[in-house]
């Protein structure tokens, strides 16, 4: 097999990665989710549990996170700004916890203190109620309890996806 | 044979950008860390030293660029078994920069770079081209890489005024290759890998100084040499596979490579490697590393021919012959932090040492006489040190 | 020649794969914990890996095939 040959597969095998491995990682309200499934799950910090259904009313955005994962330690100080300017008006970050082990979390919060509820999922329960596919993932809930988005990963400038969608839902 | 060395460091050039140039996709979903490398770098051996700085920098650029720049130099004192039995002692340098970037789109991230690299009588350019796609929720990524290279070899002559290029040797050698790699998330502990590369270089492919040598009973020491004569094309395959896996018990992780080669020089070769990582503490890490290497000559290869122009194709190359070689490393790191830097994320002091040992089955010491064909075969021991700060930021 | 040739096919093959039958991930992606760990890389140092695949490729017949993209967190 000579050098042309190899070429034009391998080019032929990049235009199939790029057209046919799937892009966006934001699915839109256009994608109806229906209600957002109910979890319970201890909170850092009172020794209380935090359910979804309890936070019925408020507009919820849940964010998947890791310590050992960069992009969702990137993320956290614009959650906090976030949780900061919109709670007043009836919203509330909660952040998910995903590690079995939290006391990477806990060194990490220490350092990055966030004034939201933090939650741990040690078991992976609720990760797999809510079919998380990628690291951080991001899950707005209405203040009906619906799953209006869901983003996947942060890249920055990402903040500005989540902000559009929690105005249009506090508006309603 | 004053300096085969000179230019294979010249053709490793592409070796090194390519591993710098995978080196950077290595997270397709993600761009390569912020960083910079500052490394000393010593190899001793076989009357050799080269030594020399190696300085990386990378940097993003928006969210989507990486870009990197490396200095790399070789100041290579030489009195080899190659020179010591035909020429006297030499001293070179060889410098190399390399430019590269990055880009990242989705899970796409495409990578292309060139690197110059120059000696007094020998010049490589070479540009490379490769992408990287993560797919099946990031368990797998795969990858292409095009590489072209086109080489200047000159011949070094001395004159009154000292060495210049001779005027009337002027050849080129010019390489392509093409590599694949495939890894893919095994469990939650292991990661392997597996990687196939094609090489084809063409044109003068041997040094202008070194010689082949031949049995000659009229000559004193037995011997003659003639110059050596190479193909003047060579295709190589090399097929790699690797496993990382991260120790359950404590924190540690294990690295196992075997690499196999072949060649239209009829070269075969094996190489094993494998590896330990253990972080100690919150500040040290060590690594240990055992690299075994077995090669089969190339089919031109003689340490010594019967008779002048035996063959069309000579060479007395060691690199060329039957032997194994063992390799020991180990490493040690000191991770850092500056209060007073806050930009500086973290830092690390580095420290390393391989120790590797060749054993040549059919390459003689010449210098050992005295009969042509019955010397001693060579052994080849040497020390490589790497001392290195990294910043990231 | 041949094994090229496979391996590119293979490499072909993949991303139509992704497209018509999506395999479900068996790590999830709040299960890399390990593999983003720094010591599970395969390259954590490119200037001094690149530094000794130089090293020994000058002395050596053999060459290529040293390079592994992949792995780590899977984030994004």
């Amino acid at each position: 097999m000579n050098f042309a040959k190899f070429r034009i597969l391998s080019l032929a095998a990049l235009a199939a990665c790029a057209l046919l491995v799937p892009g966006p990682a934001t699915e839109a309200a256009a994608d109806p989710k229906g209600p957002a499934p109910d979890f319970r799950l201890p909170l850092r910090g009172s020794g209380k549990d935090l359910s979804l259904s309890q936070l019925r009313g408020q507009v919820v955005m849940l964010n998947f996170w890791a310590s050992w994962c960069g992009p969702c330690r990137q993320e956290m100080p614009l959650l906090e700004s976030i949780q900061k300017k919109y709670r007043p008006l009836g919203f509330t970050m909660v952040g998910v916890n995903v590690e079995p082990d939290s006391a990477e979390a806990e060194k990490f919060l220490k350092q990055t203190p966030v004034s939201f509820p933090v939650a741990y999922d040690r078991d992976s329960n609720v990760s797999k109620l809510f079919r998380v596919k990628g690291m951080p993932s991001t899950v707005i809930v209405d203040r009906k309890g619906n799953t209006r988005m869901i983003h996947q990963g942060y890249k920055p400038g990402d903040e500005n996806i989540y902000l559009d969608q929690i105005r249009s839902l506090l508006r309603e | 044979m004053a300096r085969p060395m000179a230019r294979q460091f010249a053709n490793n050039a592409l070796l090194i950008a390519v591993s710098l140039a995978t080196a950077s996709a290595a997270f397709a979903g993600v761009l390569p860390e912020d960083r910079a490398d500052a490394l000393y770098h010593r190899y001793e051996g076989g009357g050799i030293t080269i030594s020399g700085p190696s300085v990386l920098v990378r940097k993003k650029i928006g969210e989507q660029f990486s870009v990197s720049a490396n200095y790399y130099v070789d100041m290579v004192s030489s009195a080899s078994i190659d020179v010591m039995s035909t020429a006297s002692p030499y001293s070179e340098r060889r410098t190399q920069y390399s430019l590269g970037v990055d880009y990242l789109r989705g899970k796409t991230t495409w990578s292309t770079g060139y690197i110059n690299s120059t000696e007094s009588d020998y010049k490589a350019k070479t540009v490379y081209l490769g992408v990287s796609q993560d797919m099946f929720g990031d368990l797998t990524t795969v990858s292409f890489g095009f590489r072209r290279g086109k080489n200047d070899v000159l011949r070094n002559i001395k004159t009154a005024q000292g060495a210049i290029n001779d005027p009337a040797f002027a050849r080129e050698a010019d390489t392509r290759a093409f590599s694949v790699g495939v890894t893919q998330v095994l469990t939650r502990r292991l990661l392997g890998s597996l990687n196939y590369e094609l090489i084809t270089d063409e044109g003068f492919l041997n040094s202008p100084y070194r010689s082949s040598r031949f049995a000659d009973p009229t000559a004193p020491t037995g011997f003659r040499y003639e110059p050596e004569v190479y193909p003047a094309t060579h295709t190589s395959h090399a097929v790699a596979a690797r496993l990382k896996y991260s120790v359950p018990w404590w924190r540690a992780s294990l690295d196992g490579q075997y690499r196999f080669f072949t060649d239209s020089w009829d070269i075969k070769s094996h190489t094993v490697q494998l590896g330990y990582t253990h972080p100690l503490g919150r500040s040290w890490t060590l690594d240990g590393s055992a690299r075994y290497y077995k090669q089969d000559q190339a089919s031109f290869y003689s340490d010594l021919f019967p008779r002048a122009n035996a063959q069309n194709f000579r060479s007395r190359d060691k690199e060329l012959a039957t032997y194994d070689a063992l390799t020991l490393g180990v490493g040690v790191a000191w991770e850092f932090r500056i209060q007073r830097a806050p930009w500086l994320d973290r830092g690390t002091l580095n420290l390393r040492v391989d120790h590797m040992m060749i054993n040549y089955d059919n390459f003689r010491d010449v210098t050992k006489g005295p009969r042509a064909g019955q010397e001693p075969l060579y052994k080849l021991n040497s020390n490589i040190i790497e001392f290195y700060v990294s910043a990231w930021y | 020649m041949r094994p090229a040739r496979y391996l590119v096919l293979l490499a072909l093959g993949l991303p139509v794969l992704t497209a018509c039958a999506p395999i479900e991930p068996w790590v999830k992606p709040y299960e890399r914990e390990k593999l983003a760990d720094p010591i599970m890389a395969f390259e954590r140092n490119p200037v001094s890996g690149s530094y000794l695949d130089h090293v020994f490729e000058s002395r050596e017949g053999a060459r290529g095939a040293s390079g592994s993209a992949g792995g780590g967190c899977g984030c994004n």
